[in-house]
C-alpha cells in the first residue's frame, strides 16, 4: 500500500507543474554546476538581470513582462533533453543553451516544434544559412568568423605578410573545439601559413604534452578553442614554457576573468577575439545597479556584474529583447508567441540608435538579420588582457572577416546537412 | 496471505521450472507489460517519452548486458561507455550508408557489431582478472573513444566531429530525426527492453548462464568440472557487449539524435553503468531495471520537486541533489550491499509470511 502511495506521488511530482503561461517565457538552459560552471554562471546572470531590469525598469517588453525559466543542464547533453522538454510547453520563445552539444540535438528539435533557438557565437556555424536552418540563429558572429579574426589580427600585426609563419591551434576535443579546423585550414592555404593541430581532451586540466610538442615546434602563434578549466591551464602552460602572451590568442570562450586571473601578472598581454564590449563602462549598468541589485533582485550571487561572460548573458538578452519588440511591431500584439518571435529574429536589426537606447552605446556591432543570413555581420574585435590594472581592453573595432572562405564553407555544410535530412532550401 | 506458493500445483517440470512460479508474480508480470504495451503509449507525452522513459529503457538494456558480464560471469568492466559509442557509431554509419535499411536491423546489426568489438576486447579476460582485467577494459573506453574522435571515416568527415541522426522510418513511422511521435520511440525501446530481457533472463537459466556462474564463482572449479574459460567468457563479453551496443545504438538514434563521443559516451558512463549494476544488484535481470530506474529517475524526481514544487534555485537543486544521491548510494550499500534486488527478495520473502511471521 506504502509502495503505490509512493509511487503516486513519485509519478505526480514527476509530471513538471505546469505554470500560468506568463507573458513572454524565456528559458534559460544554464549552468551553475559541474566543470564548466565558472562559464555558466555569470553568462546565466547576466540573461536573467537583464529581464529583471526590463520589468523593473519599463514594466516589460512592449507592455507585456518577461519571464525567465532556469533550467540546470551541467553542460550535460541529457539534461539538456531534460531541460528542453520541461520548458517547451511553457510558452517558450527562444532557447540558448550556451553549449554546442546541446545546440546540435536541439536542431531537429526546435525545427519540429517551430522554436526558434539563438547560438550566439557558438553551435553549428552553418546554421547562418537561413535558407536550411529557418529556426536557428547566430548573429551577429560565429566560430568561422572568430577564427578569420584570428587570421586577420595576425596579418594586421604582421603587415599583411604572414606566409610561412606556424600558427598552433589549442583545442578542446569536442565538436566544440573542431569547429575552427575546416576555416583554419582553408585560411592556412590562402595566406600560406603553417596550422598545427594541438587537441586537449575533456576537461582540459592536462595539457603538459600539448605545451611540450609547441615548446618544441616553436609558433609564432597560438590560437586557442578553449573553455572552463582549459582555459587558465592552456595560459598558465604558456606562462611557464615563456611564450609570449601577445601571439597568443584565445576565442570569445577563452576571453574571460576566469581564465586570465589565477595565472596573475603572467597573463598579461594575453589577447582574445570577441563580438561585444568589455567592462561596466555603460549606461545601463547604472540603471542594473538601480533597479535590479539595490532591490536584492540580481541573480545568482550578484558578484559577477560587468564580467566578460556576464556582458555577453547581458547582450544576448538584449537581442532576445529587441527581437521580441520587432515581433510585436510586426505581429501588432504584445504577447507573442514562438512563431512570431522567429519572424522578429529574422527582422532583426541592430544599430547603433537601438544600442544606446538601451544605454549600450558600441556594446556590439552593428548588423542586420535576414532569412538568406542568419548570421548578421560577422564583424570581431580583440580584447587584450591588462593584468595590472585588472580588466580587459577592447583593442580593436569590430572589423569584417573573410566573407568568401566563410561563405563558401556555410554553403557547402549546410547543404551537406540539407541532403541528409531532406530539407528543400527556401526562404517560405 | 495472498503471496503464497500454497494452492498452486505444478505437475509438469516445465511448470515447476518457470520464471515466475508463483502465481501473483506472474500475473504482475503480465499486467505490468500489459500496461507498459496498451496503456502507457496512450498517456504519455514528449516530457514523459523524452526525460523519463527513454532514458530508463535504454540504460535498462545496458545495464542487463554490463549484468551479464559482471553480475553473471564475475568479469568486471570499465568499457562499457566505450562499446555504447560502438554501437552508437555502428548505428550511424549504418544508417547513412543504407538509408533504405531498417531500424529494427540496423539496431540489431550495431548490437553484432558491437559484440564482435566485445570479444576482441574481452580476450585479455583468459590471462588477467579481477582489477588488473578492469584496468585492460580501461584501456578499451579510452581507445575507443579517442579513435571516434580521431578516425574522421566513423563521423562521415563532419567539421565537428558530432554524429547526428538521419530521419530513418519503421513500419511508415518516424523512429529517428525531428518528427518523432513520442509513443512510437517508447514503444520501439519497449519492444528491445522486453524481447532482451527475456532473452536474457532465460538465458542465464540455462547451460551457457550456469558457465557464466561457474567461472563466476570459482574459475578453477570450473574448469576441472568442465567449462571451457575460453567459450563462457568470450561468449559473456560477447552477448554483454551485444546488449550494451544496442542500448548505445538507441541512445544515439531515438533518444538523443545526436551525439558526441567524448561527451555521451566518456568514462562517467562507463561508471554509470557499473553504479547502475552494483545498486541494483550483481547478477539479476530485475536490479538492473531497479538499478537503472534509481538512476536515472531519481535526479529527475529530486529535480522537480525542488525546482518544480519548492521553487529553489537550480544549483542549489543541483547540488543538492548530488549530496541526496550520494548519501543514498552509501547507506543501500551499507543497508543491503546486494543492492535493491536483494531488497526486494526480502521483501518477498516476509510478504510470503506476512502477517503471521511466527
Amino acid at each position: 500500500m506504502k509502495l503505490t502511495k509512493f509511487a503516486a506521488i513519485a509519478a505526480a511530482a514527476l509530471t513538471v507543474a505546469s505554470p500560468v503561461l506568463a507573458d513572454l517565457v524565456f528559458p534559460s538552459l544554464s549552468y551553475r554546476t559541474g566543470p564548466y560552471a565558472a562559464g555558466g554562471i555569470p553568462f546565466a546572470d547576466g540573461y536573467a538581470d537583464y529581464f529583471t531590469l526590463v520589468n523593473e525598469r519599463d514594466g516589460g517588453i512592449g507592455g507585456a513582462k518577461a519571464k525567465v525559466v532556469e533550467c540546470e543542464t551541467g553542460y550535460n547533453t541529457e539534461k539538456g533533453v531534460e531541460c528542453y522538454e520541461s520548458t517547451k510547453g511553457m510558452g517558450a520563445l527562444v532557447y540558448q543553451p550556451l553549449s554546442t552539444g546541446i545546440t546540435y540535438q536541439l536542431i531537429p528539435k526546435t525545427a519540429a516544434d517551430g522554436i526558434p533557438m539563438h547560438t550566439m557565437g557558438y553551435g553549428r556555424t552553418s546554421a547562418a544559412n537561413g535558407k536550411v536552418f529557418r529556426n536557428v540563429f547566430n548573429y551577429p558572429d560565429n566560430y568561422w568568423n572568430g577564427a578569420s579574426a584570428i587570421v586577420n589580427h595576425l596579418l594586421e600585426i604582421n603587415g599583411g605578410d604572414i606566409k610561412g609563419k606556424k600558427l598552433a591551434l589549442v583545442y578542446h576535443n569536442s565538436a566544440y573545439g573542431k569547429e575552427p579546423i575546416r576555416t583554419l585550414e582553408a585560411l592556412a592555404e590562402k595566406h600560406g601559413f603553417k596550422l598545427t593541430l594541438l587537441p586537449v581532451d575533456h576537461p582540459g586540466q592536462e595539457q603538459k604534452s600539448q605545451w611540450l610538442q609547441i615548446r618544441r615546434e616553436r609558433p609564432d602563434y597560438v590560437a586557442m578553442w578553449g573553455w572552463g578549466v582549459m582555459n587558465p591551464t592552456a595560459i598558465q602552460e604558456a606562462a611557464n614554457i615563456r611564450f609570449p602572451m601577445e601571439n597568443f590568442i584565445g576565442i570569445w570562450w577563452s576571453g574571460s576573468e576566469n581564465d586570465v586571473k589565477p595565472v596573475g601578472m603572467a597573463a598579461d598581454g594575453y589577447k582574445a577575439v570577441t563580438f561585444h564590449n568589455v567592462g561596466s563602462d555603460f549606461p545601463i549598468f547604472a540603471d542594473i545597479q538601480k533597479y535590479v541589485v539595490d532591490a536584492g533582485k540580481a541573480a545568482g550571487a550578484g558578484d559577477q556584474i560587468g564580467t566578460v561572460l556576464y556582458n555577453r548573458g547581458l547582450y544576448a538578452a538584449m537581442l532576445a529583447a529587441e527581437a521580441v519588440k520587432k515581433a510585436q511591431a510586426i505581429h501588432g500584439t504584445k504577447d507573442i508567441n514562438a512563431s512570431m518571435m522567429r519572424d522578429g529574429m529574422e527582422a532583426l536589426e541592430i544599430t547603433e540608435d537601438i544600442m544606446a537606447a538601451q544605454g549600450m552605446p558600441g556594446f556590439g556591432p552593428s548588423f542586420k538579420v535576414s532569412c538568406e543570413n542568419h548570421g548578421g555581420s560577422g564583424t570581431v574585435g580583440v580584447q587584450q588582457w591588462d593584468a595590472k590594472a585588472g580588466k580587459w581592453n577592447l583593442i580593436s573595432d569590430f572589423k569584417p572577416t573573410d566573407g568568401d572562405v566563410i561563405g563558401a564553407l556555410i554553403k557547402e555544410d549546410s547543404m551537406k546537412y540539407a541532403t541528409e535530412n531532406n530539407i528543400t532550401e527556401g526562404c517560405n | 496471505m495472498f503471496y503464497r506458493e500454497a494452492g498452486d500445483f505444478k505437475t509438469t517440470y516445465a511448470e515447476d521450472n518457470q520464471t515466475f512460479p508463483l502465481k501473483l508474480d506472474r500475473i504482475g508480470y503480465y499486467a505490468i507489460l500489459l500496461v507498459g504495451f496498451l496503456v502507457v503509449p496512450f498517456v504519455i507525452d514528449d516530457y514523459w517519452v523524452s526525460a523519463v522513459l527513454l532514458p530508463f529503457l535504454i540504460y535498462s538494456i545496458a545495464t542487463i548486458g554490463l549484468n551479464i558480464l559482471t553480475g553473471y560471469c564475475g568479469q568486471v568492466s570499465l568499457g562499457s561507455g566505450g562499446f555504447m559509442a560502438v554501437g552508437a557509431y555502428a548505428s550511424y554509419k549504418l544508417m547513412t550508408s543504407f538509408p533504405d535499411l531498417s531500424m529494427i536491423i540496423v539496431v540489431l546489426l550495431s548490437g553484432a557489431i558491437t559484440a564482435m568489438v566485445g570479444i576482441v576486447f574481452g580476450l585479455p579476460s583468459l590471462r588477467i582478472k579481477g582489477f588488473y582485467l578492469a584496468v585492460a577494459t580501461l584501456a578499451a573506453q579510452f581507445f575507443l573513444v579517442w579513435m571516434f574522435n580521431k578516425v574522421e571515416w566513423f563521423y562521415n568527415y563532419s567539421a565537428s566531429g558530432q554524429i547526428n541522426a538521419p530521419e530513418r522510418t519503421v513500419f511508415g513511422f518516424n523512429i529517428t530525426g525531428a518528427e518523432v511521435q513520442p509513443f512510437v520511440a517508447y514503444l520501439f525501446c519497449l519492444s528491445f527492453v522486453v524481447v532482451l530481457a527475456w532473452a536474457a533472463r532465460n538465458m542465464t537459466r540455462s547451460n551457457t548462464g550456469r558457465r557464466w556462474m561457474a567461472i563466476r564463482d570459482m574459475d578453477i572449479a570450473a574448469e576441472i568440472i568442465g567449462v571451457n574459460p575460453l567459450g563462457a567468457k568470450l561468449s559473456a563479453f560477447a552477448v554483454s557487449s551485444f546488449y550494451i551496443g544496442v542500448a548505445g545504438a538507441l541512445l544515439f538514434s531515438v533518444y538523443l539524435g545526436a551525439a558526441e563521443v567524448g561527451e555521451a559516451f566518456g568514462i562517467s558512463k562507463s561508471f554509470l553503468l557499473l553504479f547502475m549494476v552494483i545498486i541494483g544488484g550483481l547478477g539479476s535481470i530485475f536490479g538492473s531495471f531497479a538499478g537503472a530506474a534509481f538512476m536515472v529517475l531519481f535526479p529527475v524526481l529530486l529535480k522537480n520537486i525542488m525546482v518544480g514544487q519548492l521553487g529553489w534555485a537550480t544549483d542549489i537543486a543541483a547540488h543538492f541533489e548530488f549530496v541526496i544521491v550520494g548519501a543514498l548510494i552509501i547507506i543501500f550499500l551499507i543497508v543491503e550491499p546486494h543492492g535493491l534486488a536483494a531488497l526486494w527478495r526480502v521483501t518477498k520473502e516476509k510478504l510470503r509470511l506476512w502477517p503471521f511471521p511466527h
